[in-house]
């Protein structure tokens, strides 16, 4: 690429990681206010997918591939999570 | 050249991302929290992993990225169900403006216990106080 005249593209890892993080923030103001807990849930399992982007970001910002594999391990997890809290929803809604 | 287009990719799958936050921010009912939250992120993380690799180019990058790429298609459309599934079984209040409630016979609500069996009863509109706008 050229210097100097557009750096857009070392600007890019930044910008996206701004965002990300502005979204995140506004997922975590969700997971405190939601009124109900499948609300909390959900902001959860959002911010989940937000990290795994963030961590993508970041490895671009840094030059550091090795970050995809936590960011693997943290999509796994998250996945889990999401799906016993909505076993442990259901089941919590036939008991009571 | 792929520099450009590995940016691109990374500004706009953060967009995604962004607008996944926004969604879950104001929306005002769950379920329609759910779809943004879902489908906008999974979009967003496609395209951030995909300027990953554009931007490494290495074959173990690559693989790694498509395989959470792969990974998160397939679950996160189970989850967003899962959740959905539950969070209606338990009784969450739907927005207010809804006009259609296929399931509604088949809900635990107890404010709707009187509608039950009868074709065409009004929806009752939800009881729970909400932070809609």
């Amino acid at each position: 690429m050229s210097y100097g005249t557009w750096n857009m593209t070392e600007l890019a890892p930044g910008v996206a990681l701004g965002m990300v993080g502005l979204a995140m923030l506004l997922a975590f103001v969700r997971l405190v206010r939601g009124p109900t807990l499948p609300d909390r849930v959900v902001a959860l399992d959002l911010m989940g997918v937000l990290a795994v982007g963030m961590i993508a970001a970041y490895a671009v910002a840094t030059d550091q591939p090795g970050l995809l594999d936590p960011a693997a391990v943290l999509a796994l997890v998250g996945f889990l999570g999401t799906v016993a809290f909505a076993r442990y929803l259901e089941r919590r809604g036939r008991d009571e | 050249m792929s520099e450009r287009i590995s940016a691109v990719l990374l500004v706009a799958g953060a967009s995604f991302m962004l607008l996944a936050g926004l969604g879950v921010h104001r929306l005002p009912d769950l379920f329609m929290r759910l779809q943004a939250a879902t489908k906008a992120s999974t979009l967003g993380v496609g395209c951030l992993l995909l300027g990953v690799a554009v931007h490494f180019q290495e074959l173990g990058v690559t693989t790694r990225a498509v395989l959470v790429v792969a990974f998160l298609f397939l679950t996160a459309p189970v989850g967003a169900h899962l959740i959905a599934r539950a969070a209606y079984a338990v009784g969450v209040p739907l927005w207010k403006g809804t006009i259609t409630d296929e399931l509604r016979h088949r809900r635990r609500a107890p404010e709707q216990a009187t509608a039950d069996g009868q074709e065409g009863a009004p929806i009752v509109p939800p009881t729970e106080k909400s932070d809609a706008p």
